[in-house]
């Protein structure tokens, strides 16, 4: 749908300003109560097995250090192929998370497996640069081959009322993701919620997001000091949803940072499923941006299996 | 025969026992003048560094549901309860008190903090308002705690005392920097070990061992601190007038009774502050 | 997919073959056997003894020795520690409590485990705190108790309704006969242990089984000074002219049909999920149950789809799996009830919808449902259903949710929905029941008082206020 259609007017700061503040509010004891609920759903032997299995399949495994090295990323990327070393059952994560110089390491490793290479741009994680900057960087990435671009908006810009700078914006660098051949790259829009503060302005940003093209809407950068949560992710699930009744649109979600345990990984699962639906379970509409969080799941894979507690000197280290 | 293992008593900042940052100590003696222990002699600094740990721990005690706060003070009742011995071990040892009469005080200890673990989620329930106003508003009235409370525990009572000190402050949401009395300062410091086992989140309580006539004039003047209970000072009206530079909320010596197994409420008000909150009502 | 694993609770709580009253700190020898089951299985839990009016004779003489001899001359200090012992106890024994509550009464161990059993905690710790304070409850100073206390309460929320009643009781000074309702009498008897353990003296708290005719003759006792009911209005009725003419002071805690308004400017998400745990919480048997809709008839489309979605996320089933919603109806008269009720508000042009459910062989089942297109006039939005049901009715403006939320003879709970804070408090101040909740519903809390207006009841549980049911002012 055009975004024109959708706001129901020209695409105006004004225009955008009205359509987001006609939004329903956001409960914010009413939503946490919800996710709190949600997160005590208790899940079992056959679906904790799918369940780990689907966590794997949707983890973009991410390295955004300062320190990262073209041998890190080979490192990664070597585990994100054979997880697990006993088990060629063991799923692959959906993607490789690096920073846009690392793109070539990371396609040449990961050779013809079907893992997927996602690069950070546009001046991540503060995204304060000018769009000339941020446009290059982008491109730099899809030039390198990233099949996955995640962005961020510029907060600054949202939070002084300026929606159109940041719609714009998004809707640059959606075209900076075309390539003259072949596929272009999946665009995915960090929020940085953890810097809007509000659910009012997380559900806005969504929406706005959505609006300018975002093929994922994503929580946060992972660099702020809250990142990831159940209700911020629960939250965005129901955008998503209702979007979708809204334009037709299938839009993706991807909790990053700050989810560390298989634990947490299933709770996740439980709000999607109930959330948004079962059509979200899957990698193409769903990911986790995590670091930690391979290591703990194998644990737990294994020790389904096994029926034995794993100590963290058996799963490799990356 | 076997040796005793004596313990180091040391002060409670911020959930830990560090010594005096000066790294004096001075010598606390039994009620025939024996030597007892060797105890931290707190500075300015550790004034200081209390004060800090105090400010660090208010909003979250502060946020914390008064059911939880309940709670935990009950919990502190339950932990004195189990070292009992140990308490009247050391009021006899400190003031020729029998056994009995310091067995009295220690009952009386446990049972104020069960009495102030009560009060918790009732304060407003007796102290806030409704208020009537006239015209179309919803108008009520609740009572916060005030903040950072520093405060002088009785130099004349080695626990019940002291304990009747820091109850009323941290009940409402207070944080509290305590000294304790100079020389009956044991049981006081022992106290500290019963809060760090009882759920009290560290820096809630800080207690300070030392000359309360050193340490004054540093707490009171602390411009982070917003009241002060001079029940243990020797010159509280100069003290009074420091407080006054930052309008500090000022609890007098002999305002309230200390050795009863019950508080006040009216202590409990004088660390709160009432907060009205206006809002209209028509659709 | 992702369909979740059987989750199953361990059975944690076990029974005795039979059991006596618990009179005088002791139970009786059990007598005049009835079964107590499962009403998720049907299986018999235990064999509960029929309370005659001469138990609930001995239980009262029992009270009132206890009364006089122990609990009246304790200072408010001590008998607030035996409260705060009986809390912790059933804080020691809170997950057994839980499944016992769960197997005797149907409801998911989510709720059991979650709720009811932490709320009763709560109760105890609130009010254990309030002994030795009586003189700050609003009497002036030195109120005194009443002395023996004949409390009954329903099969809804069983051991919480129990510490609704006994708590604030014994923390003013009194001493209580309870009767449990006949089909939940389970959690009531291992809290009489869980008063054995706690030391109590003995006669303090008795606890006799039974059916209505035992109620009838504990409230009806010459020796009770004060009667707590919590049930149907159509008992409370009976009750209140069985003591009238009596010096007993009564609390009655009845029925109700509270209407949950949601207006366009509400957090709508937020909404959904308060008019589902509004009606469907507990299964519905809540008095306070949020079982009128009143939707902003802008909205009622958007706001119904949305519901219906969410209701079909709702997992019907075994009480014990940890993932169950929505449990048992507690009695087989009960769902007779529900049944009867809803064909009554469809013939008359009430529109039923209700989620897919696979419902279990045995037990007794009904499917969370929507009435919708239900006119003020419709049984279904005059009578108290006690189940999953929810009317659904429009409206226009906050004046026509006014009259229409009053619209009705009780007067216990509602709803407001909306971001705008100045009409909330209108309607609240406009509203004639007893708790008002706005963008939440079924809150419960030992420091907020509840109860009704009009047909609801009238004394209130919980607070300051609660404490006033249980004391008298001083001489």
């Amino acid at each position: 749908m055009q975004a024109e259609e959708v706001v129901g007017s020209r695409i105006t700061n004004q225009s955008l300003r009205r359509w987001l503040h006609s939004l329903p509010g956001v409960d914010k004891v009413g939503l946490e109560a919800r996710a709190a609920s949600l997160a005590t759903r208790s899940i079992k032997t056959t679906s904790k097995a799918w369940g780990l299995d689907m966590a794997i399949k949707m983890m973009d495994l991410t390295t955004l250090e300062g320190m990262d090295t073209p041998e890190r990323v080979r490192s990664l990327c070597q585990k994100a192929i054979t997880p697990d070393l006993d088990d060629p059952e063991c799923p692959s994560p959906a993607a490789i998370c690096v920073y846009g110089d690392m793109v070539p390491f990371a396609k040449e490793a990961l050779g013809k497996s079907k893992i997927y290479v996602a690069a950070v741009a546009t001046a991540f994680p503060s995204g304060r640069a000018s769009m000339k900057v941020k446009l290059q960087d982008t491109k730099d990435a899809v030039a390198n081959g990233a099949d996955e671009i995640d962005m961020v908006i510029d907060r600054g810009a949202f939070l002084s009322g300026n929606y159109l700078e940041v719609f714009k914006q998004i809707q640059a660098i959606k075209q900076a993701c075309q390539r003259p051949k072949g596929k272009p790259a999946h665009l995915k829009v960090i929020l940085e919620t953890g810097e809007l503060q509000t659910y009012d302005n997380i559900r806005r940003a969504s929406y706005l997001a959505m609006l300018a093209g975002a093929d994922f809407i994503k929580t946060s950068t992972g660099k702020v000091s809250v990142n990831a949560t159940l209700p911020i992710t629960l939250l965005m699930l129901e955008a998503v949803r209702d979007w979708h009744e809204e334009t037709g649109e299938v839009i993706g979600v991807k909790p990053a940072g700050g989810i560390r345990t298989a634990k947490d990984a299933l709770r996740y699962l439980v709000v999607v499923k109930e959330v948004a639906g079962e059509r979200w379970l899957t990698p193409d509409l769903f990911r986790f941006g995590a670091s930690s969080l391979l290591n703990d799941v194998l644990m737990q894979r294994k020790k389904l299996l096994t029926k034995t507690y794993l100590g963290p000197d058996y799963v490799s280290v990356d | 025969m076997r040796l005793d293992v004596k313990k180091t008593y040391k002060l409670f900042i911020a959930g830990k026992f560090p010594r005096s940052e000066s790294g004096r100590s001075y010598q606390v003696k039994d009620s025939k003048s024996g030597h007892v222990a060797n105890v931290a002699l707190a500075s300015r600094k550790d004034v200081r560094d209390a004060v800090q740990a105090a400010r660090a721990a208010q909003p979250g005690w502060a946020g914390a549901s008064a059911y939880n706060r309940g709670q935990v003070l009950y919990r502190i009742a339950e932990m004195l309860e189990g070292r009992r011995e140990q308490f009247i071990a050391e009021i006899v040892s400190l003031t020729g008190k029998t056994q009995r009469q310091a067995d009295a005080e220690v009952s009386a200890a446990i049972d104020t903090w069960v009495w102030h673990a009560g009060w918790t989620d009732k304060i407003d329930s007796v102290a806030g308002s409704m208020n009537p106003v006239a015209g179309p508003y919803f108008n009520i009235s609740t009572n916060q705690p005030t903040g950072v409370v520093g405060a002088f525990a009785p130099q004349d009572s080695a626990l019940v005392g002291f304990v009747n000190t820091i109850a009323p402050a941290i009940v409402s949401g207070n944080t509290v920097v305590v000294v304790t009395s100079e020389k009956l300062s044991l049981p006081a410091l022992t106290i500290g070990e019963v809060l760090a086992t009882s759920d009290l989140p560290a820096g809630v309580v800080n207690i300070l061992s030392g000359k309360e006539s050193e340490l004054s004039s540093w707490l009171v003047g602390h411009m982070d601190v917003n009241a002060v209970d001079l029940e243990g000072t020797s010159n509280a009206t100069e003290l009074e007038i420091s407080a006054a530079n930052t309008v500090k909320r000022v609890i007098r010596p002999n305002t309230y009774p200390r050795t009863g197994s019950k508080g006040n409420l009216q202590h409990i008000l004088d660390l709160m502050e009432v907060k009205t909150v206006w809002h209209p009502k028509g659709h | 997919m992702f369909d979740y694993a059987p989750a199953p609770e361990a059975k944690l709580a076990s029974f005795e073959k039979s059991y006596g009253h618990f009179i005088g700190g002791k139970f009786t020898k059990p007598a005049n056997l009835y079964p107590t089951i499962n009403p998720a299985t049907e299986d018999v839990l235990a064999q509960i003894s029929h309370g005659s009016a001469k138990d609930v004779d001995l239980a009262v003489k029992s009270a009132r020795a206890a009364y006089e001899k122990v609990w009246s001359k304790l200072s408010g200090a001590e008998r607030g520690k035996y409260l705060f012992r009986i809390a912790r106890i059933m804080q020691e024994r809170a997950r057994e409590l839980a499944v016992a509550e769960t197997l005797n009464n149907g409801k998911p161990i989510k709720e059991t485990r979650d709720f009811d059993v932490p709320t009763a905690v709560s109760w105890f710790f609130y009010y254990a705190g309030w002994a030795d304070k009586l003189d700050h409850a609003g009497l002036g100073p030195n109120p005194q108790a009443l002395g023996v206390a004949a409390q009954v309460v329903p099969w809804n929320f069983p051991l919480m309704m129990l510490s609704w009643k006994i708590a604030p009781a014994l923390a003013a000074g009194n001493t209580v006969v309870l009767k449990p309702s006949e089909t939940t009498p389970l959690t009531a008897l291992l809290f009489a242990e869980i008063c054995q353990q706690a030391e109590l003296p003995d006669g303090v708290v008795n606890i006799v089984t039974g059916f209505g005719d035992t109620g009838a003759a504990l409230v009806g006792h010459k020796d009770v000074n004060k009667v707590a009911f919590t049930g149907s209005t159509e008992v409370g009725k009976i009750i209140a002219k069985q003591v009238a003419g009596s010096e007993k002071k009564v609390t009655l805690e009845l029925g109700g049909k509270a209407a949950n308004i949601v207006f366009d400017d509400a957090p709508i998400d937020q909404a959904v999920e308060g008019v589902v745990n509004g009606i469907f919480f507990n299964q519905g048997h809540v008095c306070c149950a949020g079982s009128r809709l009143l939707i902003q008839e802008s909205i009622h489309d958007e706001f119904i789809k949305k519901l219906k979605r969410r209701m079909n996320t709702l997992r019907l089933g075994d009480p014990m799996d940890k993932n169950t919603d929505v449990g048992a109806i507690n009695s087989a008269d009960q769902l007779a009830k529900i049944k009867k009720l809803v064909k009554k508000g469809v013939s008359e042009g009430g529109q039923l919808w209700q989620p897919e459910c696979k419902i279990p062989r045995n037990g007794f089942w009904f499917a969370p449902a929507i009435v919708d297109n239900v006119s003020p006039a419709n049984t279904v939005a005059r009578e108290e259903i006690f189940g999953p049901v929810l009317s659904v009715i429009t409206f226009r403006t906050p004046a026509e949710a006014v009259t229409k939320a009053n619209n009705t003879e009780y007067g216990l709970s509602a709803g407001i929905w909306t971001e705008k804070g100045s009409k909330m408090l209108k309607l609240a101040d406009q509203l004639n029941a007893g708790v008002i909740w706005s963008n939440t519903f079924n809150q419960f809390d030992p420091t907020s008082p509840f109860g009704g207006f009009k047909e609801s009841g009238y004394g209130r549980e919980g607070g300051r206020q609660g404490l006033l049911s249980y004391l008298k002012a001083g001489k």
